[in-house]
């Protein structure tokens, strides 16, 4: 648990990261973590006046998470890196690399999930 | 009728000393749209946190990026001590402080170099970095490296400054500040540098605000945003006001940073002037256990560290936020009605560090 943070859950993600820019917070950034259960938190991080505050969000596993991208233009970049490393994906990206942000197309796996493998290109 | 072309700039490019790749939507000479290509240079650091231990980690934190190695090093070393409650000797915290301004000031004299060059202007590129020498000299003599000098540990710092090197550095400094000075009215004041730079890539204060701009980029638009004032480590104990310029265009970026060169010499002057005796560093016994957020302030603008440790010598995550990864949605708002020969000075003016923003 982390100073100032709150949950949310995947119907209240979006309206509350709606609030956060209405009271005037910077978007900072998202942070991932598996947990043992095989969901995924996600922790949305903004910032007013020096102070952080945060937003839980716990990921079941195999769901889409509401994209934030269409509230702060900047979570486009923080989403598409989620997705290519720890293989969450976000509904209503504004922007979408589908998976390539990083990886080359050829990459199967994700890599905070398992092991990187390259697929051989003559295959 | 318009024509409209896309142009790649990057991701190998004069101006870019890493890789970036920019679609470049263009219509006569002027650039209505960009789109970012990254993934060049990423190497997967953060899935290192469960390959090594988080003693070894610090070493792989150095190697984000070799410019902002010292202050990777202590945004993580920070985090660790404050999951583990570990209280870093007052003059580790100071020593710190040295090392970490001496990394700001080689960082933008590197730049104000590269920014330099970027407009043509070679004369002005290698004045700054023989300027620049001296800060490595410094590092060279105090840590062993020119760069990553890799001074922190887990509770402290590694490497002392006896009182004669200390004498030594603000002798250096003086000189630094001398030969900075006497640039000053060429990179601030000169004719050519001003028409490449005046009005170049404008990012309004509430653009700014609003896409999470940070450091020099966001200061230059008048945000006065710097995760010094938060004081951590040794900055509770110093005076220290940000250099904020209100104009959001190249030359604001170029004058912040400018700036922040004498400003970093102020903060060595009063971290040496104050340094205290005592230990380097605290013992540290057991393992990180629960989660923590830590920022810090690097060259580039605000680094943020998320670590979650288990208990074990292990980290279950280690992520990474660097200043240049916040810096890309805004400089996508600074190219669009620029003139194409202007991106690479627009793209240069928020100092982009690739292997940062990739890790």
């Amino acid at each position: 648990m982390i100073p100032n943070e709150h949950p949310v859950t995947a119907e209240s993600l979006v309206s509350e990261v709606m609030r956060k820019k209405n009271e005037g917070y910077r978007f900072v950034t998202m942070s991932s973590v598996g947990l043992e259960d095989g969901t995924t938190d996600i922790l949305y991080h903004f910032d007013k006046d020096l102070e952080l505050a945060h937003l839980r969000f716990n990921l079941p596993t195999g769901e889409k998470a509401p994209s934030v991208s269409g509230v702060y233009f900047a979570a486009l970049l923080a989403e598409n890196e989620l997705r290519d490393l720890a293989g969450l994906e976000f509904e209503g990206l504004v922007l979408d690399y589908n998976g390539t942000l990083y990886l080359d197309p050829s990459v199967e796996t994700v890599p905070l999930v398992n092991n990187v493998k390259i697929v051989d290109k003559k295959a | 009728m318009s024509n409209r072309t896309v142009i790649p700039f990057g991701p190998q490019h004069p101006v870019l000393p890493e890789p970036i790749h920019l679609k470049l939507v263009v219509e006569d000479e002027i650039v209505k749209e960009a789109v970012p290509a990254l993934g060049y240079v990423h190497r997967g650091l953060e899935m290192l946190a469960t390959k090594r231990d988080y003693h070894q980690m610090i070493n792989v934190c150095e190697r984000v990026c070799g410019i902002c190695s010292m202050i990777h090093a202590v945004c993580y070393s920070q985090s660790i001590e404050e999951l583990m409650k570990i209280e870093v000797p007052e003059r580790a915290q100071f020593l710190r402080v040295i090392w970490s301004e001496l990394h700001r000031m080689h960082s933008h004299l590197l730049w104000l170099g590269l920014f330099a060059d970027a407009f043509g202007f070679e004369a002005l590129f290698m004045q700054f970095w023989k300027v620049r020498e001296r800060i490595m000299d410094i590092n060279e003599a105090t840590a062993g490296n020119r760069v990553i000098v890799s001074v922190n540990v887990i509770g402290g710092v590694r490497a002392d400054l006896s009182q004669e090197q200390l004498r030594w550095i603000l002798d250096e400094l003086e000189i630094v500040e001398k030969e900075v000075k006497a640039m000053e009215n060429t990179i601030l004041n000169d004719y050519t540098v001003k028409s490449r730079t005046v009005g170049a890539g404008v990012m309004t204060y509430d653009q700014a605000y609003e896409l999470g701009a940070v450091g020099p980029t966001g200061r230059g638009s008048g945000l006065k945003s710097d995760a010094r004032m938060l004081g951590y480590g040794a900055y509770k104990h110093l005076d220290f006001e940000p250099v904020v310029h209100p104009d959001g265009d190249s030359y604001a970026r170029s004058w912040v940073r400018f700036h922040e060169v004498y400003r970093s010499i102020d903060l060595v002057r009063q971290a040496a002037a104050a340094l205290p005796e005592g230990d380097l560093a605290a013992k540290v016994k057991g393992n990180p256990e629960g989660e923590v957020v830590m920022r810090v302030e690097q060259p580039r603008g605000e680094c943020l560290y998320y670590v979650k440790g288990n208990g074990s010598k292990f980290l279950d995550r280690v992520r990474i936020r660097t200043p240049t990864f916040a810096n890309i949605p805004p400089l996508l708002t600074m190219v669009p009605e620029c003139e194409l020969a202007d991106v690479p000075v627009i793209v240069l003016s928020i100092d982009p560090c690739i292997s940062c923003t990739e890790r």
